[in-house]
């Protein structure tokens, strides 16, 4: 471990430390917070009773089919757009002031024409997810070196082989970018359209412990979240770390 | 250099671009309105005229008021605070060192988790709506702020040696002007997850504000209010975000 | 004593009585006018043939449009105007068979490992496993790149990347190599090994080769003969025919005939490379 990490990690433990001893103390109150070592227990019970096993494959169900979903429409859309310079200058603007719009407005509106269920909560995730996928991957299409197009003509390469063989290969660093914002994202959007409304799920579970006055369980659900998206996204970094490494862009 | 008549042309283009693209979006909306009936969600005609109405109404301002108000507290703490934070970490390289992965870690991490958290200690009302809006933005301001003032070219700052400048001057003629254009896209970045983040903590749960009105009208499934007060949030973010693009674009022209 | 050839048309020579590979009539080349420039017309009237087997090099001022050439024979560009031939066959706008290019930049695919940089082109194809991995190990022994197969090119040296792409080419086993600057970025001692290695290739590999590059003594070293090009619009102001041996190698660079051609190049380059600056000061 680095001298920088074990700071780190000291600073982390010294943060979790204090809040131990304020909760314990009394000097926050515990209507406001559990202390850190209860909420490990409450998410250990938690666990043990297999009450949140399937919201929590819910959830990260609809936020697998929303980012499955925003990399191949992603994709697909960022190569044509590329191909179609004035319809891309056209709708510039829009992948410009995306990410200022509460993408969440939207949520009711689907609700009335959807119902109640599941697609919903993909489509927000998804509608959050895409436009990482289309920016990052526009901005990869734009690196390609031209002497790599030309190799490929001189390769004879089909239409079709010079896309997946070089252009997307050429353009995956960037494109993983993209997903990594996606995946972010898509836990953004799925989680809090559960939290707003929904009928199950990780958010619903945290939104109906809440209401309910269970901060132990709350809590323990934070903590649940917390420790999936650091897991989830500790994977991608040092996956991305090694694609980086090869392609010597580090 | 381009010439006037060509910038003229360019600019020309640029408005039938934009023309083109509001009619696409409002045809399309139209287009979903026929599939989808007005059960669903009211066609752009009506929803723009209701949104006239709703705009002219006082009961509308008396809220836009708490969620403008909300968002200006939270933008200035964060500007403040967060230009702060951001300035130190740049200058002291080990704490920067130490904490940029775990700012950047909590920039990932979907903050709205927190809503609960934020009302259970501020309660349900302005302030948690102001928390709520500093937490969606300004870690992007600090962690902008911190890069602007690492990437401070270190011969500019001899020049202002050479030149005998006191730190002061350093701070205000070369470090500040210097770093300003990075700093600014954290801003505008900041500014416009902050609104996002008021407009989210009064879906969750408020007694005032716009996005109570627009959850208020879900409850009760009125179909054109919903479509109208999602259009007045929409257009009020892209308005913010626009002016905030077009100053960081002026800014950073110069380099 | 061997003298320099100008008009080598005139001369009865070894190489003109090779057979054409290719045939370039009457070229001509307008890049047209785009958003905030003109058309620019970039090379011809231009006419010449490559004789099979043949180390032909073009050198010019920069921005005379041997690059410009170059694509116009490898069937990248196709010319306003003017026929281009390879083999007896015209070349209409995709590369023929036959041909293998390497640019100045590096073109080596930083997603694949070296091995699979080579088997890329065999691939696609569709040659068998075995023949391809037979031609993959040849050309690895040829550019000396065999203790680098399973690298990625980001942990390569930018000499050892242009290996990749020429030994790439040469897996594919083109009759004509079409060479774009490809030492450009290279410094000057690994230029002249790599000099060596091209001739070396040259001669295992019984190609035809076109050197497109700005250092005369590089073209006067490697070539048969060398095409001396105009500033832009490029032409051919003359093409010098060398006489070397087969065997040369980058030894000869001390012969005295080398400084005599060096500098015939030179002083048929000279008002051209200064009308070339002028030129491009004026577009700015």
């Amino acid at each position: 471990m680095s001298r920088l990490t074990q700071i780190r990690v000291l600073l982390l433990l010294a943060i979790v430390a204090v809040l131990e001893v304020c909760c314990r103390t009394g000097l926050i109150n515990n209507y406001n917070l559990i202390p850190p070592s209860q909420m490990v227990s409450a998410l250990f019970d938690l666990l043990r009773a297999g009450a949140v096993n399937i919201e929590m494959a819910r959830t990260l169900g609809a936020i697998a089919i929303a980012v499955v979903l925003a990399i191949i429409v992603g994709l697909f859309v960022a190569v044509v757009l590329h191909a179609l310079p004035r319809l891309r200058r056209a709708i510039d603007p829009v992948l410009a002031t995306y990410y200022s719009v509460p993408i969440f407005v939207f949520y009711p509106l689907f609700i009335v024409i959807f119902g109640l269920n599941d697609r919903p909560k993909v489509l927000i995730g998804f509608m959050l997810a895409v436009v990482n996928v289309i920016a990052s991957t526009l901005n990869g299409l734009d690196r390609v070196p031209n002497v790599l197009r030309k190799t490929a003509k001189v390769l004879q390469l089909s239409r079709y082989e010079v896309v997946r063989d070089i252009i997307l290969p050429s353009a995956a660093p960037n494109i993983f970018t993209g997903v990594k914002l996606a995946i972010a994202h898509a836990f953004v959007g799925v989680l809090a359209a559960e939290f707003i409304l929904s009928t199950g799920g990780l958010g619903y579970q945290i939104s109906y412990a809440f209401h309910d006055f269970n901060n132990r369980e709350m809590y323990a659900i934070l903590l649940l979240i917390l420790i999936i998206v650091a897991v989830v996204n500790s994977f991608l970094l040092a996956w991305e770390r090694r694609l980086r490494q090869r392609r010597g862009l580090v | 250099m381009m010439s006037p008549l060509m910038a003229g042309a360019a600019r020309y283009q640029r408005a039938l671009d934009l023309t083109l693209l509001m009619l696409a979006i409002v045809a399309l909306w139209q287009f979903f309105f026929v599939i989808g009936g007005t059960t669903a969600l009211a066609s752009p005609w009506a929803a723009a005229k209701n949104a006239y109405t709703i705009l002219g109404s006082g009961r509308f301002w008396g809220n836009a008021k708490t969620t403008l108000l909300a968002f200006g507290i939270a933008v200035a703490i964060e500007i403040v605070a967060g230009i702060g934070i951001g300035i130190l970490l740049g200058l002291r390289k080990m704490a920067g060192d130490v904490l940029e992965p775990l700012l950047a870690a909590l920039y990932s991490i979907p903050k709205l988790m927190f809503f609960p958290v934020v009302t259970l200690f501020c309660g349900i009302g302005l302030w948690s709506a102001v928390v709520f809006g500093i937490l969606h933005g300004i870690i992007s301001i600090i962690l902008f702020t911190m890069s602007a003032v690492r990437n401070i070219k270190m011969v500019y700052l001899k020049t202002g040696r050479v030149m005998n400048l006191t730190t002061l001057q350093m701070m205000t003629t070369i470090a500040f002007p210097g770093a300003l254009p990075e700093i600014f896209t954290g801003l505008r970045i900041g500014i416009s997850a902050s609104l996002i983040g008021v407009i989210l903590c009064e879906l969750f749960g408020s007694s005032k504000g716009v996005g109570f009105l627009l959850m208020n009208a879900m409850e009760n499934n009125i179909t054109v209010d919903i479509s109208a007060y999602t259009l007045i949030l929409i257009a009020f973010a892209i308005l913010v975000s626009g002016a905030l693009m077009a100053i960081d674009e002026h800014l950073h022209k110069r380099l | 004593m061997h003298k320099p050839n100008a008009a080598s048309a005139k001369t009865t020579s070894a190489v003109a009585a090779l057979p054409d590979l290719v045939t370039l009539t009457d070229i001509n080349h307008v890049f047209p006018a785009r958003a905030g420039a003109p058309s620019v017309r970039a090379v011809g009237p231009l006419s010449l043939s490559i004789k099979k087997g043949e180390f032909f090099s073009v050198v010019g001022p920069s921005g005379c449009g041997k690059s410009t050439l170059l694509e116009i024979v490898a069937g990248l560009i196709a010319p306003t105007e003017g026929k281009v031939e390879f083999d007896g066959r015209p070349v209409t706008n995709r590369v023929p068979d036959g041909i293998g290019v390497v640019f100045q930049e590096d073109a080596s695919f930083p997603w694949l490992t070296v091995w699979d940089n080579l088997i890329f082109g065999l691939k696609r194809r569709g040659v068998p496993g075995d023949v391809a991995r037979d031609k993959v190990e040849w050309a690895l022994n040829l550019t000396s790149l065999g203790g680098f197969r399973n690298a990625y090119p980001a942990q390569l040296s930018g000499g050892m990347r242009q290996r990749v792409c020429i030994a790439r080419t040469l897996v594919m086993e083109p009759r004509l190599i079409l060479l774009d600057e490809p030492f450009g970025a290279l410094d000057q001692q690994t230029r002249l090994l790599m000099g060596d290695e091209t001739l070396n290739l040259w001669r295992a590999t019984g190609a035809t080769i076109m050197l497109i590059t700005h250092a005369l003594d590089e073209a006067a070293m490697l070539s048969d003969r060398v095409g001396i090009m105009s500033a832009r619009p490029g032409r051919f102001i003359e093409v010098v025919e060398t006489g070397w041996s087969a065997d040369r190698d980058s030894r000869i660079a001390t012969s005295e005939n080398f400084g005599a051609l060096t500098a015939h190049l030179w002083s048929c380059l000279r008002d051209e490379s200064i009308r070339a600056s002028h030129e491009s000061e004026k577009a700015r």
